[in-house]
């Protein structure tokens, strides 16, 4: 996204007046009408416009007004749900299990994009210290992590963690851990939470830390030796130089990490589907199955109703600091 | 002895340890992956797991192979993934083209609203659509995948060609006017050839995003179990396959290796940050 922007030619809007100029000497097609050519633009993002409205506004739409309405199989069916005003919202938010999970998803969050962003950092403050060959290998290894899919990835670490013949356990009994010796990770909860963070923090950092990377790689060599010169040292070189420069970044990596934890919820499912118990339910898998294994769509929808508007809180932040990049640019 | 070069080796040393550490954490679960799809089943279910497998096989990928509907799925996976990416960039080159290039008001808005959809929640969505695809009769069919995979990879598809296409210096495409032809003529002689490369990646990232989804081919694909993909096919694969850790592997890394492969090619790609927001990190 950053380095994208920073790609974007500032260039649009001065140019502007020279293909008209080049349009106007040679005939269009679609005889030069002006008002045929002020319509092409439109014509031309009408697809994507179409697309967006029908894909996302649509279903948005919809699971707000299934999250107003009484709907459960039989309206599925029958197809004539009648609105009962809150009354979805309010048996949601009276339920003890949903403030349960409402508080298990935010420890979530706050475990993985902390662990996430402080391994990221460090790892990309190692990349940079490191000589061109030590960098090529780390830099591909992380891209190997990153491009692993989901749902292979929690394959495999359901495979390294199994109770049985899982190398974990085995690495761990041949330390002399002797408890756990066919350890059953996923039946106990906190085990299970905690298998999940690694995963995520697993796939996760190799994006924030090539991202932090990259924006290290744009700080000039001039201002470290300037502040070595006047006797800073690492920490400090860290805190009132590299920090402050990789500062937008780093928010920018840090909003779109809350917003992905959402997306754990594919982990989640293939892995524990919430259990044991409710152990590993966060909000997203909560109105799944709410949704769909109980049929209650209506608090199903209620449930993703309020996680998008926990979830827009962070998007604000996020776009505040994209749309101030995007305004440097031009 | 002591020369200043060895005693800065040894001042560089916790620096490579913890390099050393980072590979090894970040390759081992692949390597694991793929090591255990290889090794004979004796092997994998004994007390002691070899780090190095000393006998080779292929008998996992023989059975994942053999596996029911194998075949299928990955025509379906391929089929679907396809016609989102192609979809999504034939329309996001003519939405970029006119962000890039056009001058017209709701331009920034637009943007603003392509910006929004690459963030779209789509973990809540799951049950509008759900909804909605049952209505319509398009529960059960790979269509409906391919739609909603168009509009996941669009977003990016967008941002990304409007980069490419800002970098192409327009008097080209004048130039090619001034010699008589249209302006689509002169996009498609001009600017399409100089663009390949980008498209190429692009839709490349695109086409992983597509590949790997997982939530709507596994809420969306109920009865119709011919019309599954590759991803609900390798989680329900344990199901079927119960203990049978080796072909597990051996199907998990055959379902990985497109995209490690097509990582790997777009590494320059990847780690100068153009990825951002194209593959969940």
């Amino acid at each position: 996204m950053p380095v994208i922007d920073q790609r974007t030619a500032p260039r649009i809007p001065r140019r502007r007046p020279a293909p008209r100029l080049a349009v106007r000497k040679s005939p269009p097609r679609r005889g030069g009408t002006g008002r045929a050519r002020n319509l092409w633009p439109y014509a031309l993002v009408a697809p994507a416009v179409g697309g967006m409205l029908y894909l996302l506004v649509y279903p948005l739409v919809r699971a707000v007004l299934i999250s107003f309405q009484d709907f459960r199989l039989r309206q599925l069916i029958a197809g004539d749900a009648d609105f009962v005003g809150l009354r979805n919202y309010r048996t949601l938010l009276t339920d003890p299990r949903f403030w349960e999970v409402v508080r298990r998803t935010f420890l979530f969050m706050a475990v993985n994009v902390v662990l996430i962003m402080v391994i990221a950092t460090l790892v990309a403050l190692m990349v940079e210290r490191l000589g061109r060959i030590g960098r090529t290998v780390v830099l591909c290894s992380l891209v190997l992590a990153w491009a692993m899919p989901v749902v292979a990835a929690t394959t495999v670490f359901q495979w390294l963690f199994h109770s049985e013949f899982g190398i974990v356990n085995w690495s761990l009994t041949s330390l002399g851990l002797d408890s756990f010796d066919r350890y059953p990770w996923f039946a106990n909860g906190t085990a299970a939470f905690a298998i999940l963070v690694t995963l995520i923090v697993w796939q996760s950092v190799p994006f924030a830390a090539i991202t932090l990377y990259s924006a290290l790689t744009t700080v000039s060599p001039e201002l470290y030796e300037s502040a070595r010169l006047d006797g800073a040292g690492a920490g400090r070189i860290f805190r009132s130089v590299t920090f402050p420069i990789l500062r937008p970044i780093f928010l920018l990596v840090v909003s779109l990490e809350v917003i992905w934890t959402f997306k754990a919820f594919v982990q989640i499912w293939v892995m524990t589907r919430g259990g044991p118990g409710d152990a590993t339910t966060i909000l997203p898998v909560y109105a799944v199955q709410t949704a769909l294994s109980s049929q209650r769509y209506d608090l199903g929808s209620a449930a993703s109703m309020v996680t998008v508007v926990l979830m827009s809180g962070v998007l604000v932040l996020y776009f505040r600091q994209m749309l101030r990049q995007e305004d440097e640019t031009r | 002895m002591n020369s200043p070069a060895v005693r800065l080796r040894l001042r560089r040393l916790p620096l490579y340890l913890a390099a050393a550490v980072t590979v090894a954490v970040c390759l081992f679960p692949v390597y694991w992956m793929i090591s255990t799809a290889f090794k004979p089943s004796k092997d994998i279910q004994s007390s002691d797991p070899q780090l190095f497998p000393r006998t080779w096989t292929l008998d996992h990928f023989q059975r994942a192979v053999d596996a029911d509907g194998f075949a299928l799925f990955w025509r379906n996976s391929i089929l679907v993934t396809l016609g989102a990416v192609l979809l999504a960039l034939l329309v996001a080159l003519g939405a970029a083209y006119a962000v890039a290039r056009l001058r017209w008001r709701g331009r920034r808005q637009f943007m603003l609203m392509i910006f929004i959809a690459q963030m779209a929640p789509w973990e809540s969505l799951i049950i509008p659509i759900y909804i909605i695809s049952r209505d319509t009769n398009m529960l059960d069919r790979l269509p409906t995948l391919t739609l909603i995979y168009f509009m996941i990879t669009l977003p990016f598809t967008v941002v990304v060609l409007r980069g490419f296409i800002g970098t192409i210096p327009p008097e080209l495409e004048e130039a090619a006017q001034v010699d008589g032809c249209t302006r689509t003529g002169a996009f498609w002689r001009v600017a399409m050839p100089l663009l390949a490369p980008g498209l190429m990646a692009t839709s490349l990232f695109g086409f992983i995003t597509a590949w790997n989804e997982f939530a709507y081919a596994n809420f969306l694909i109920i009865k119709q179990q011919d019309n599954r993909t590759l991803p609900v096919w390798l989680s329900s694969f344990q199901n079927t396959f119960g203990t049978d850790w080796g072909a597990t592997m051996a199907a998990s890394t055959l379902f990985a290796l497109p995209a490690l492969v097509i990582f790997l090619l777009l590494q320059r790609h990847v780690t100068s940050g153009f990825a951002a927001g194209a593959v969940k990190g």
